[in-house]
């Protein structure tokens, strides 16, 4: 009998598919249901971010194109943006700008994780989570809202201090918000962390070792989960980071092995307990008067010099690389941008999973496509 | 054997639990509005829909600088003697007949942006989110309130009075006999009155 | 009841029609009824209200306008795929879930066969969905269709399995495949239901249950269309009214799996209290709520439960309940005997 001969199938998934969190497109080689490889693709999302900050006339115009790296974490980007160029600028930042910001960007780290483990549910096939998550995330953007005008893309973190001051309610605002929210976390929990089913579709899957999470430069929750114990905000303390007590939550295999999906998703869940304390901290000490403005400098002008800066967003390391040539426009601003560097684990970390097992590891990477390709 | 058992209770008891937390959000109330109906209400920094009080505007061209994305259009003819185009409410002396001022809402990225550098604070975002069309050039809103038989009459005014000086200059040029461009200049500023506004300068020179 | 119809109506063949008719009247209510609550519970369970404009009440007549609207849609056939194939999938699909109500006795008065082997006749008919789903995923050259398709064809052999030994326990316990028998046997109160009758048959009920719902890919088993994985799995390439049939094909499929779990179980179209609101017509009321209250545990499954990945499917039937069903069936018997 002449033997069955089987045939690899070669499978696109996306750019229009629905767990690819945007425009990725993932090329799978497929044997039945095993995939054999992935290949992503990027780039159905370029917009030139790094060649129009070329050409924008001033280092404040940068920030609305910064704001659109990340579209979900937009005050982290701009905040890495303005302490680069403060740096440069040699600027000091008034006591409550700091507090503002540090609140503001703990504020945008819980929302954009709670977008990250909401999607990560539908990814799974759980749609219920997706909208409590949802639920909750809206009060973060009404405080946003309040505070700049804005619910998504806020233009709110200036270089040398904010847009506007703080509403005169926003600490209470800040502090309904973080009384309300920890008991929601359980709600998430009991819904989906813990579910057998859940737990069967992410643990052990996704695996990604410290050793390769490190060689390939990975950072946030992605290095994190895979038990490396390093944080921006601890390691490399930016603006006033140095102050608060928080613990590095990292991943320790509860579920199965370290650097599975399920220790990815749970870094997630448990940073946002551990932001809730930096904000409590914070709004405990932050300064009730003070200009928000007062170093906001009138024109923009750095030397000549270039500088890289980095900061931990909700995804990872985000540097920014800026040369100035001297005048009024930057020479070069290059991102270094988490989600590119942690989606290039994908084929590493996917060969030899099943196809539901893609979505679970893009799922648990939480990229954003705006920032991939920029 | 023991994880087996263990498999089972597991899968029914975090499922039950589950099913409990979804059961008591059944009786909740729900946390969406619904829109058309009632509207959300937005802060008073909303930032949405701009809007231009040209009573104010001097024609500065500051907002236009100030945006990312290029899409304040505005071109301006300079006002001639007898014409005085007054104050503006927070002062300012205006000088320019504002010939166009056009907003391409469409591209507006609503940063904000050129709210900030506007010295008589007449460019503004108002909390108006609704404003769709089916035609996306009716979104290019045209501010400036000056009709084009006006533009025409502000532009023919501008050039005779140009042509006028330019004469006028010619003479006194050639009675000195010393012709250069700065001094021309200079007649051409003197012969407009005193600014304090430096863009204005830029504006004219342009 | 064909011998009543045929008295008032003016041809034989008319009254059979009508006879068989019978069970869309209330399939197709159903559907749109069922389709309109999925909606709510969903949308009640994540905090938000769901349709609240078509109609006035609380969006009554949303599932009506949508059926409007896929009958108007355009009728789209992609280019390279198998035509007849492609087109008459979605009519077999819903084919093979109506055959099955045949047998279903609503209510004491009205079953559409008396047939001796009721219980047989649908789980062989029922299979027929199967097919129509691999001809849908074969048809719609699509490679995305064509997992969904093999996906189907692979849980559904298998979980057959269980669900007939499940059914089997009933079997045992009442010694009749015949569905109306089943069910007079169940006549009086609460307690001669089949499901308080014997221990096992409670462990039957839920095997059945599980079982069941991944024979009408419900989650947590929707693998076929598994919407963030497969895009839509076998209806990617429909639209209009042939992705409406399959549609309608679920959701029938749902009721006839919710009714017979209260034929087999829950008793039938008795009433619960006795005497107290018994009769043919409170019978199809009975029935009806019966399968209504197990349509909403699904739905309830439905938004709380994530997906299985297809291994740990066949794990789940496999190694967990076709060995439990099994073991289960011999204890069924062996209370039987003893009791
Ligand atoms: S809001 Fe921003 S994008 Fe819009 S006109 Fe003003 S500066 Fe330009
Ligand atoms: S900055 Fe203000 S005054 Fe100047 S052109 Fe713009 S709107 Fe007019």
């Amino acid at each position: 009998m002449p033997e069955l001969r089987t045939e690899e199938m070669t499978i696109n998934m996306g750019p229009q598919h629905p767990s690819t969190h945007g425009v990725l497109r993932v090329e799978l080689v497929l044997d039945g249901e095993i995939v054999v490889d992935a290949i992503p693709h990027i780039g159905y999302l370029h917009r030139c971010f790094e060649k129009h900050s070329e050409s924008m006339n001033d280092y404040q115009q940068v920030i609305p194109y910064v704001d659109r790296m990340d579209y979900v974490a937009a005050m982290s980007n701009e905040l890495g943006y303005a302490i680069a160029v403060e740096r440069m600028l040699e600027i000091e930042v008034p006591e409550r700008v700091e507090y503002i910001r540090v609140i503001m960007a703990e504020l945008q780290r819980i929302a954009s994780h709670l977008l990250a483990i909401g999607t990560y549910g539908l990814d799974i096939g759980a749609f219920t989570p997706f909208l409590h998550c949802f639920r909750d995330r809206e009060r973060i953007l009404e405080i946003f809202e309040s505070a700049c005008g804005a619910r998504l893309l806020y233009n709110y973190i200036w270089v040398g201090g904010l847009s506007h001051d703080v509403p005169s309610n926003f600490k209470d605002k800040v502090r309904d918000f973080i009384n309300y929210f920890p008991p929601k976390i359980k709600g998430y929990n009991d819904l989906l962390t813990y579910n057998k089913i859940f737990i069967d579709r992410t643990a052990d899957v996704g695996v990604l070792p410290p050793e390769v999470a490190l060689n390939y430069a990975a950072s946030g929750p992605v290095l994190r989960g895979s038990g490396v114990d390093w944080d921006l905000r601890r390691n490399d303390p930016y603006s006033i980071y140095d102050r608060f007590e928080f613990d590095v939550v990292v991943g320790k295999g509860e579920m199965g092995t370290v650097g599975d999906c399920w220790d990815r998703y749970i870094v997630r869940v448990r940073e946002m307990e551990q932001s809730v304390r930096i904000i409590e901290q914070a709004v405990e000490q932050m300064p009730d008067e003070g200009d928000v403005k007062a170093a906001v400098p009138k024109r923009i002008r750095p030397p000549e010099a270039e500088i890289y800066a980095r900061t931990e967003t909700p995804r990872g390391e985000l540097g920014y690389y800026i040369i100035s040539d001297g005048s009024m426009s930057p020479f070069r601003v290059k991102g270094r941008s988490p989600c590119f560097v942690n989606l290039s684990v994908l084929p590493a970390i996917s060969r030899g999973s099943m196809i539901a097992d893609i979505v679970a590891i893009i799922g648990s990477i939480d990229i954003v496509l705006g920032e991939i390709d920029r | 054997m023991k994880r087996y058992f263990k498999d089972i209770w597991d899968s029914f008891y975090t499922i039950a639990i589950g099913m409990g937390v979804t059961f008591r959000h059944l009786f909740r109330k729900s946390v969406t509005i619904q829109y058309p109906d009632i509207k959300p209400e937005l802060t008073e920094r909303a930032r949405n829909r701009l809007y231009v009080n040209m009573d104010d505007c001097i024609g500065c061209d500051q907002c236009s600088k100030a945006c990312p994305v290029n899409c304040i259009t505005i071109e301006t003819v300079k006002a001639v003697p007898p014409d005085d185009l007054g104050v503006t409410s927070t002062g300012n002396p205006k000088r320019l007949w504002v010939t166009k001022f056009d907003i391409d809402i469409a591209k507006c990225c609503y940063c904000g942006l050129c709210v900030y550098p506007c010295p008589t604070e007449c460019i503004k975002m108002t909390d108006v989110y609704e404003f769709s069309e089916f035609d996306r050039h009716n979104l290019v809103y045209n501010y400036s309130t000056m009709t084009p038989s006006e533009v025409e009459e502000a532009k023919g005014k501008f050039e005779k009075w140009q042509a006028d000086k330019a004469a006028a200059k010619k003479s006194s040029t050639e009675k000195k006999k010393e012709g250069s461009e700065k001094p021309k200049a200079k007649q051409q500023e003197s012969g407009e009155g005193k600014r304090s506004d430096s863009p204005e300068d830029k504006k004219s020179e342009s | 009841m064909v011998e009543t119809l045929e008295q008032f109506l003016p041809h034989p063949l008319l009254a059979i029609i009508m006879h068989a008719a019978l069970p869309m009247v209330i399939v197709f209510p159903y559907v749109l009824f069922a389709v309109w609550l999925e909606r709510k519970v969903s949308a009640h369970m994540q905090d938000r209200l769901g349709p609240m404009r078509t109609g006035g009440w609380h969006g009554w007549s949303q599932t009506i306008a949508d059926m409007i609207k896929m009958i108007q849609k355009e009728d789209i056939v992609p280019s390279r795929s198998d035509k007849f194939l492609f087109k008459f999938a979605p009519f077999l699909a819903f084919m093979g879930a109506y055959a099955a109500f045949a047998v279903i006795p609503f209510s004491s008065e009205y079953i559409g066969a008396h047939l001796d082997v009721g219980a047989f006749y649908i789980l062989a008919v029922t299979s027929v969905v199967t097919l129509s789903i691999l001809m849908a995923g074969w048809a719609s050259n699509n490679k995305w269709s064509l997992l969904g398709a093999m996906r189907t064809s692979a849980q559904i052999v298998s979980y057959e399995v269980p669900t007939v030994v499940a059914v089997l326990s009933v079997i045992v316990a009442t010694g009749t495949l015949n569905l109306m028998t089943i069910s007079e046997m169940q006549t009086g109160t609460i307690f001669n239901w089949l499901i308080f009758s014997n221990p096992f048959l409670l462990i039957a009920f839920v095997l059945y249950f599980i079982s069941s719902l991944a024979e009408v890919n419900r989650t947590p088993f929707d693998l076929p269309e598994s919407e963030s994985e497969l895009v839509g799995g076998f209806q990617t390439e429909y639209s209009g009214m042939r992705w409406g049939m399959f549609m309608l094909t679920e959701y029938a499929d749902m009721l006839l799996v919710s009714l017979l779990g209260s034929v087999l179980f829950f008793g039938a179209w008795n009433s619960p209290f006795g005497d107290f609101m018994s009769g043919p017509v409170w019978g199809v009321f009975w029935m009806v709520s019966k399968g209504m209250f197990f349509i909403f545990v699904m739905m309830w499954l439905r938004w709380t439960l994530p997906r299985l990945r297809v291994d740990q499917l066949m794990d789940v039937c496999w190694k967990y309940l076709i060995p439990i069903a099994f073991i289960n069936l011999v204890l069924v018997a062996l209370w039987e005997m003893l009791f």
